[in-house]
């Protein structure tokens, strides 16, 4: 018998039947093949550029823009160059997202949370609020803010106005300090409203419908989370006369963390990709000023990587961050 | 010559019989690695003029042109889905040129800001849609687009409700200006401003119809564009009457088709078809005499001018890639730059537009054709 065996066991099989390093081959294969296609796609990219004398150049980044920017939360004018500019509009789309984030989570939580009420009115207010704004295209919701909404305010003496604050068709004015040290509530000189703090209606239009669509998807996020912490938890609350809202609080959020938090790190990093449906509403943001960049300067690859670029680099954060998250609030075995 | 649907580059012979069988089995993205080889290939022999452009346009038996497609007067969708306007007319009189029938075109709405990526991709043959020629859009290493003739003389205009109490531009400061984005206009608004030292705050939008819903809806108190589209817009507002043009011409420009680089045999076909039309107005022919004048060319061998012009003798149709009496059906078809101009702008339209600087030169303004010769 062992005889038999031997020569089987003894002898090394052809490198094409041998199981350690056939995946290898294969592996390697694979990997040069799409290290060719690679290649090719790039070599073919310069080719082309050359020929149309369009090769990568990065040097148009120091010519002035000699384009202006709305608002800015950074100084920029016409004459920087357009680095500042893209800059300029990195930092618009920053503000968008960093507010519409915060705004998102707080409504979608509230209203994820009031899907499960008592009271039925409010139960139903979430649902259609969901139901509703998830089924409407965000672009479509975006002009309806700004051209139905926001542009139907009045404007001078007769904007909308509570104590420390004015909502104009010029934009949102809100009392504040200036110059640091003296308090200043909103005023009109020359029929044209001044205040410390102003928002434009652009950017409350984009902000608006940012926060109250990717709220609706929040809100089934916390939902599902919800749901998923067993019904046992809320009778056992119930039992010691815990109330509704401190079982919340204390006893379901915390465990539906650790579902809710995988999904709203997709909702953010939606949320960072649609804010650059900013320029249908008039608010530069990062899109809108490459948008002009590549208009001026023809160079559409450039301006595209750094698109590209600024917006992977903004998800990627977000996901780290969020990922950070996630592991905090897992159980912890012990 | 045929070019790969990926790559954009030409294929030829042999490699291109490897690249269709290839195609035709499972292994069809390998085809992209084939075109690599490609660009030495020699072009195709036979006519004269050599144009990818021109041969992809017969082989497709239509002109694909971008236009704007909501500028009454220039290129306007009417209630019957047909486009009228004076930027259509260069394509229906290129596609007569080309085909002998200026229907065979077909139309693509383009904002500002995708119009030279459409060209540059290959999506339109022919961009006549109200674009201003500038050095940076002209040249290889800006947009690098190839002009032919300005069909329209036009100045930055700014516009403001009559109740606004703006008269000059300096009444402008600190007030919002609505501006189309990826314009030569809001370059020279910043521009112009930046000279009187006036400050303003740009409201950019993406396309003209937001840019006007924008001022219609009061968010800016005034408008800056070409002025011949701002008087265009106006007659499509409410009330046209409540709004004024300021007299300030802010820049000079130059409405001007446009093709991609690097064809320039096509670029010469667009140019001396748009020159006809112009050569055509300066001789006196027009789309109901075009006829008569070319059965007096054909009678007459004396008329050496005409005959040239008209493609009864000479070859210059044949120079161009174009058939020999491109002219003639060009004319016959939309008639010559006068009489477009006053159909589409002029006392025959809404915007009863002035000639203004776009007479002909021999009434002093700067309509030129060079000559037919």
């Amino acid at each position: 018998m062992g005889a038999e065996n031997e020569p089987a066991a003894k002898g090394v099989p052809p490198w094409w039947r041998d199981r350690r390093v056939l995946p290898w081959v294969v592996q390697a294969v694979v990997g040069l093949l799409v290290l060719l296609l690679i290649a090719f796609l790039l070599g073919n990219l310069v080719r082309n550029l050359t020929a149309a004398g369009l090769l990568l150049s990065w040097r148009w980044l120091n010519q002035p823009a000699s384009f202006g920017i709305a608002e800015t939360i950074i100084p920029f004018d016409a004459t920087m160059p357009y680095w500042r500019g893209l800059a300029a509009g990195l930092a618009n789309t920053l503000r968008a997202v960093l507010l519409g984030l915060v705004g998102a989570t707080i409504l979608g939580t509230l209203a994820g949370m009031a899907s499960f009420s008592r009271n039925g009115l409010l139960r139903g207010i979430a649902r259609v609020y969901v139901e509703v704004i998830r089924n409407i295209p965000l672009l479509l919701q975006l002009v309806f803010w700004y051209f139905v909404v926001f542009l139907a305010l009045p404007n001078g003496a007769a904007a909308v106005q509570i104590p420390g604050v004015v909502l104009a068709k010029s934009g949102l004015y809100l009392a504040g300090f200036e110059e640091g040290v003296r308090w200043t509530v909103p005023h009109l000189v020359n029929n044209v409203w001044q205040a410390p703090l102003r928002v434009s209606v652009e950017f409350g239009a984009l902000l608006t419908g940012l926060i109250i669509y990717s709220g609706a998807f929040i809100a089934e996020v916390v939902r599902g989370g919800i749901a998923a912490v067993p019904r046992g938890q809320w009778e056992a609350a119930s039992s010691l006369g815990i109330g509704w809202l401190a079982t919340l609080r204390w006893i379901v959020l915390p465990q539906a963390l650790r579902v809710i938090v995988p999904g709203l790190n997709t909702q953010y990093i939606s949320l960072a990709k649609n804010s650059s449906l900013a320029v249908a509403v008039g608010y530069t943001d990062l899109y809108s000023v490459a948008e002009t960049t590549l208009n001026q300067t023809g160079r559409a690859v450039e301006v595209y990587l750094i698109l590209l670029g600024a917006y992977l680099g903004l998800d990627l954060l977000i996901s780290l961050l969020m990922n950070g998250l996630n592991r905090f609030v897992q159980i912890r075995e012990r | 010559m045929i070019r790969h649907p990926f790559t954009g580059l030409q294929q030829c012979g042999v490699v291109r019989k490897l690249g269709m069988a290839l195609r035709r089995s499972l292994l069809w993205p390998l085809t992209a690695l084939l075109a690599a080889q490609l660009a030495g290939c020699a072009s195709d022999s036979g006519s004269g003029v050599q144009s990818q452009k021109m041969a992809t346009i017969n082989g497709r038996g239509k002109l694909v042109c971008g236009v704007d497609g909501k500028l009454p007067g220039f290129s306007f969708v009417g209630p019957d889905g047909a486009y009228t306007g004076l930027d259509v007319d260069v394509c229906k009189a290129m596609a007569a040129a080309l085909f002998g029938d200026p229907g065979k075109v077909e139309y693509r709405d383009l904002n500002s800001s995708e119009r030279f990526a459409a060209l540059a991709s290959g999506e339109v043959d022919l961009l006549s849609r109200n674009t201003t020629m500038t050095l940076s859009r002209d040249a290889p290493g800006g947009n690098g687009l190839s002009f032919g003739p300005t069909t329209f003389y036009d100045g930055q205009g700014v516009m403001t409700p009559v109740t606004s109490g703006i008269r000059t531009l300096k009444d402008l400061a600190g007030k919002p200006i609505c501006v189309e984005s990826g314009t030569t206009t809001e370059l020279n608004l910043a521009d112009r401003m930046r000279e009187l030292d006036v400050a303003y705050t740009p409201l950019k939008f993406q396309t003209g119809d937001q840019t006007y819903a924008a001022y219609l809806g009061g968010r800016c108190i005034a408008v800056t564009s070409d002025r011949s589209q701002l008087a265009a817009k106006r007659t499509s507002f409410p009330s046209p009457d409540q709004h004024v043009l300021l007299p300030d011409v802010m820049s000079k420009e130059p409405l001007t088709p446009a093709t991609v680089n690097g064809d320039p045999a096509w670029a010469d076909a667009v140019r001396w078809t748009v020159y006809g039309l112009m050569q055509a107005e300066e001789l006196g022919i027009t789309k109901a005499n075009v006829a008569e004048k070319l059965a007096e060319a054909k009678a007459n061998p004396n008329q050496a001018d005409l005959r040239r012009f008209l493609g009864v003798e000479g070859d210059f149709g044949r120079q161009l890639g174009l058939p020999s009496d491109f002219v003639v059906k060009s004319v016959a078809a939309v008639g010559n730059y006068g009489e477009i101009f006053d159909r589409n702008v002029g006392p025959g339209s809404k915007l009863k537009l002035d000639r203004g600087v776009n007479r002909q030169w021999t009434d002093g303004g700067l309509i030129y054709s060079p000559p037919f010769r």
